[in-house]
């Protein structure tokens, strides 16, 4: 027993190393799940104060360029209400015949007080939380594009999993032929995703729209991506290599909307209970 | 605690306050991180033991994964860097050994020694950290070409700061 201290004790610096090791390996492991650790992000008040009085003096130098992008956004928002109401108005629907699938959706709108593009692993931290209502897993676009989702809250601060995130997957599909994939970014450029998991049979083309799917409850359906810049068929491959630049740049992001989907719950459950009848 | 404890204590949080609010948004070429906070550790006093270093390795990059949303990870590569330090000090001893309590940097040993023995923690660092961050070998080539870029930005930054801020020799 003496000689196994002896041994330990000779050794401290390479045992304490391994254990620290193994508890920072258990950190990283850990914080790559979808809902990780709450606490140690740039979701913690005094973090992210500080973040957002360096946003502050930043965002000056960019005020006007921000400024454009919500007037164009507010301009095509309009534009698209109109044309909406007129539709309505042609076929006679204008009253809501089901009040709970027509508000289906909320929308919160937010400031982006910390964001990073270039990483392998991006987060965007907003300057909203608990206090109007955000949870972990609720999906989050700007300017009518993806985003991403949230990770975590805490009362005034939330921490996004940005799209461009090795770990984050969007559901989604070609919008002209209706054919589902899956979007995630491989790691180099900030302005490309790939598109997966579209088979053989299917003929895509450049230009084509990618939109989310609405598979998985998190994102409305038809929101958009991006568009399709490229794509290849590898011999004997099943899938398709597509590359879609996305709609939205990241680096510039400022103001995003926060969807709360009052039907998630619901679905969610109906879900569970079908699945778990099936075992 | 001494005059040099309190001054590395003041330096702590410069270099974290620094890293987060600063450098965490300038980013050359996409590809070019500047990770100047690794200065602290190795610019600690020579004979300063591994536990000592581990641990404040551990603080240091604990802070600065607070600040990058990626717990563990500054961590970990800080960690890993503060156990090799001393072995690759006693492997790059000059002739004559080290004067007790000289501090590693470049006013005590001539900038050849300084970039010798830099370098290569600095480059264990960078690629330490993008593969644990790509998780995997995946995006290797490019976890290269970012190591590269950022330990030729991250050292133009220490040894300038090596300059233009008073050093002391010893402690």
């Amino acid at each position: 027993m003496e000689r196994l201290l002896n041994f330990v004790y000779a050794y401290r610096a390479f045992f304490t190393f391994l254990l620290l090791e193994t508890f920072c390996a258990w950190l990283v492991i850990q914080n790559n799940q979808y809902q990780g650790a709450k606490y140690f992000n740039s979701s913690n008040r005094m973090v992210a104060r500080m973040n957002q009085t360096s946003q502050n003096i930043r965002e000056y130098f960019s005020l006007v360029e921000i400024n454009t992008t919500l007037a164009q956004e507010n301009s095509m928002l309009h534009k698209k209400l109109e044309q909406r109401e007129q539709a309505l108005q042609f076929l006679q629907l204008n009253q809501v015949i089901d009040s709970a699938m027509f508000h289906r959706f909320d929308y919160v709108s937010a400031k982006v007080v910390n964001n990073t593009t270039k990483y392998y692993k991006n987060f965007i931290t907003i300057n909203r939380g608990t206090d109007v209502g955000l949870k972990p897993g609720m999906a989050v676009i700007g300017s009518g594009s993806v985003v991403g989702k949230v990770k975590s809250v805490s009362n005034h601060f939330a921490v996004l999993i940005s799209l461009l995130n090795l770990d984050e997957q969007v559901s989604c599909m070609i919008k002209r032929t209706g054919h589902f994939g899956t979007a995630q970014w491989d790691g180099t450029d900030p302005s490309l995703v790939s598109l997966k998991y579209i088979p053989r049979h299917v003929q895509p083309a450049v230009g084509d729209s990618i939109v989310t799917s609405g598979y998985n409850a998190v994102f409305p359906s038809g929101i958009f991506i991006g568009k399709i810049k490229a794509f290849k068929l590898n011999n004997e491959a099943p899938f398709y290599e597509i590359n879609v630049e996305l709609g939205l740049d990241f680096s510039k992001l400022a103001f995003v909307d926060v969807i709360k989907s009052r039907l998630k719950n619901e679905r969610d459950s109906i879900e569970q209970i079908t699945i778990g009848e099936l075992k | 605690m001494s005059r040099v404890g309190i001054l590395q204590f003041v330096s702590f949080f410069i270099y974290v306050l620094v890293q987060a609010l600063l450098l965490k948004n300038l980013v050359l070429f996409n590809t070019g991180f500047c990770f100047v906070y690794v200065a602290f550790i190795l610019l600690l006093p020579i004979e300063t033991s591994t536990l000592v270093l581990m641990s404040l390795g551990f603080i240091i990059g604990f802070a600065i994964d607070i600040f990058y949303n990626s717990l563990g990870l500054h961590a970990l590569t800080m960690v890993f860097i503060a156990y090799l330090r001393n072995y690759w000090l006693s492997a790059i001893t000059p002739q004559g050994g080290y004067d007790l309590g000289t501090i590693p940097n470049l006013k005590s040993s001539g900038l050849q020694w300084f970039l010798v023995y830099m370098m290569p923690m600095v480059f264990v660092h960078h690629l330490t950290l993008f593969l644990v961050e790509s998780a995997g070998f995946t995006l290797f080539w490019y976890s290269m070409l970012k190591t590269i870029t950022s330990l030729l930005f991250t050292m133009t930054i220490i040894v300038v700061l090596q300059y233009l801020v008073p050093q002391r020799s010893r402690t």
